[in-house]
């Protein structure tokens, strides 16, 4: 049974900057861009909007962010703040955007994103993440977390590379047919054998996109947008988080993450279980995030990820299409506000890859190593 | 290795009193570990409260230098000048027999001859004039 939160809120509009590369422009002015456009979406006025989350930009710390953005947008939210969960922060800031909203905190919120470490600074991305004397080893880059992940995976549960080059091709193939994304070609298991390895046994195209740009929610209660008439109100039926939270050397399991209680805790709210799930949108920063993510989730067991995204099972036609926009993998690489926002565009009816008669979207978002988790059920 | 007046160094640690006994007794040619005396949990890296019982006291012990594979990577690009010559190169995550864990390189062996779970030996190495723990089968 749903929790009484379950669907009281809605995300009443999106939007987006273009995907790829943004030089000589700042994340305020990206933000500033994704903000309008979310708002003339949803048809709401900006002085009208009195609740303002920010995911932390990695290219640059600056502090108190969202109320340097606030003044940038002319506005002055009585509540909101920069989150710093990596990519897991925009779910995180939607549950509480939505706790707020129903807790009489604010009655209009907006949740945006913005960076750029293609044409700003990829410093983030590249360093060691540890100051214990790991860069003596030579550990340094986000895909070797991954890889090391990864790498256990196989050897615990005898997943394949070729398994996760399913995950690649799913991606790529509906990245193609998505006139907004940065990537539009598809890939074959053919080729994804043949590219090239970067951190073995990560390969360049079980990696995603490095991009500029910037996306922009707005949520409101129901009922308000029932008020302001607006055009197609998409509910929050759920959400959860978990953190891992320890480094990758320190976690003591490594294939098995924080993402199942997130997962349990979202579909709980929304009284709901994975086989009631229409599409999914994963964050696929890593093809490794995907497989262990839909094990975590309870799509299918631990252990049997590989298997599962084999045989087109995740693809548009399959048993649970996902990433039905591309993903991190090939729409744009951006951490994760992109999977929300083609979540709320399935359950408009509105994707380039529509999944007929779809009525529920869960979305993941993750962030640093599989260190934060964040679930996001959406539908009606 | 390569020639050391030409070579990149790799980002070393940044040296505290906290971890400074850690890298001078590998100097000296012993790994060693946190170990909480009120409670018995065993650490690292180097940290000032326990993480187990988040209290204050505790010492070094010196390790066994046994210790086992947890997982692997082969880096096949370099990310840093440091390592640029010496591709393709095994980071893994190592399980030293008295608990911790800790990221160290695989030396001494091919990559595909490695598997979870293997014993490891702690050999200590120079990086760029660090004495470093590294790790052997055996």
């Amino acid at each position: 049974m749903a929790h009484p939160l379950s669907g009281k809120v809605v995300i009443a509009g999106i939007g987006h900057t273009a995907f790829g590369k943004h030089p000589g422009r700042g994340t305020v002015s990206l933000n500033v861009e994704a903000i309008r456009k979310a708002l003339a979406d949803a048809g709401v006025d900006k002085r009208d909007v009195d609740g303002l989350m920010v995911k932390a930009p990695t290219s640059k710390f600056e502090m108190m962010y969202a109320q340097k953005l606030a003044e940038a947008l002319g506005m002055q939210p009585r509540i909101g703040g920069v989150y710093d969960h990596g990519g897991a922060a925009n779910i995180s800031m939607i549950s509480y955007a939505t706790m707020a909203i129903e807790a009489g905190q604010c009655e209009i919120a907006v949740v945006s994103l913005a960076d750029n470490p293609a044409t700003g600074t990829r410093q983030a991305y590249e360093k060691s993440y540890g100051d214990d004397g790991s860069g003596l080893y030579g550990w340094f880059g986000t895909p070797a977390g991954y890889a090391m992940i990864a790498q256990r995976h196989m050897a615990q549960y005898g997943t394949t590379s070729d398994q996760l080059g399913a995950i690649a091709v799913a991606c790529r193939r509906h990245g193609a047919a998505n006139p907004h994304a940065q990537l539009r070609k598809p890939l074959t298991l053919e080729q994804y054998r043949e590219s090239r390895l970067i951190v073995e046994p990560l390969r360049r195209d079980d990696c995603c996109l490095v991009s500029d740009g910037a996306a922009a929610v707005v949520l409101m209660s129901a009922r308000k947008a029932a008020e302001l008439k607006v055009a197609k109100p998409v509910p929050v039926l759920g959400f959860g988080q978990g953190q891992t939270s320890w480094d990758v050397a320190l976690r003591p399991d490594l294939t098995t993450t924080a993402a199942r209680v997130s997962a349990q805790t979202a579909f709980a709210m929304a009284g709901l279980q994975p086989a009631d799930i229409d599409v999914a949108q994963i964050y696929d920063c890593f093809t490794i995030a995907v497989l262990m993510t839909l094990e975590d989730y309870g799509f299918c067991a631990k252990g049997e990820g590989g298997r599962f995204v084999q045989d087109g099972r995740i693809e548009l036609g399959g048993q649970l299409p996902i990433n039905t926009s591309g993903g991190l993998l090939s729409e744009t690489g951006m951490p994760g506000l992109q999977l929300v926002m083609e979540g709320v565009r399935q359950m408009r009816g509105d994707s380039v890859n529509q999944v007929r008669g779809a009525r529920t979207c869960a979305i993941s978002n993750q962030g640093g190593i599989m260190h934060t988790h964040a679930t996001l059920i959406l539908g009606h | 290795m390569s020639d050391t007046s030409t070579a990149v160094l790799a980002p070393g640690p940044e040296i505290t009193d906290l971890n400074r006994p850690y890298w001078d007794a590998l100097k000296d040619g012993r790994h060693t570990y946190q170990c909480c005396n009120a409670c018995g949990h065993r650490w690292l890296p180097a940290r000032s409260e326990c993480p187990g019982c988040l209290r204050d006291d505790w010492s070094w012990q010196t390790a066994s230098g046994r210790a086992q594979l947890i997982s692997w990577v082969v880096y096949r690009i370099a990310y840093h000048a440091s390592f640029a010559q010496r591709l393709p190169y095994t980071v893994a995550v190592v399980e030293l027999e008295e608990g911790p864990r800790m990221f160290s390189n695989i030396v001494g062996a091919d990559a595909a001859s490695l598997q979870i779970g293997m014993a490891l030996r702690m050999v200590i190495e120079d990086e760029g004039g660090t004495a470093v723990a590294r790790f052997t089968p055996g």
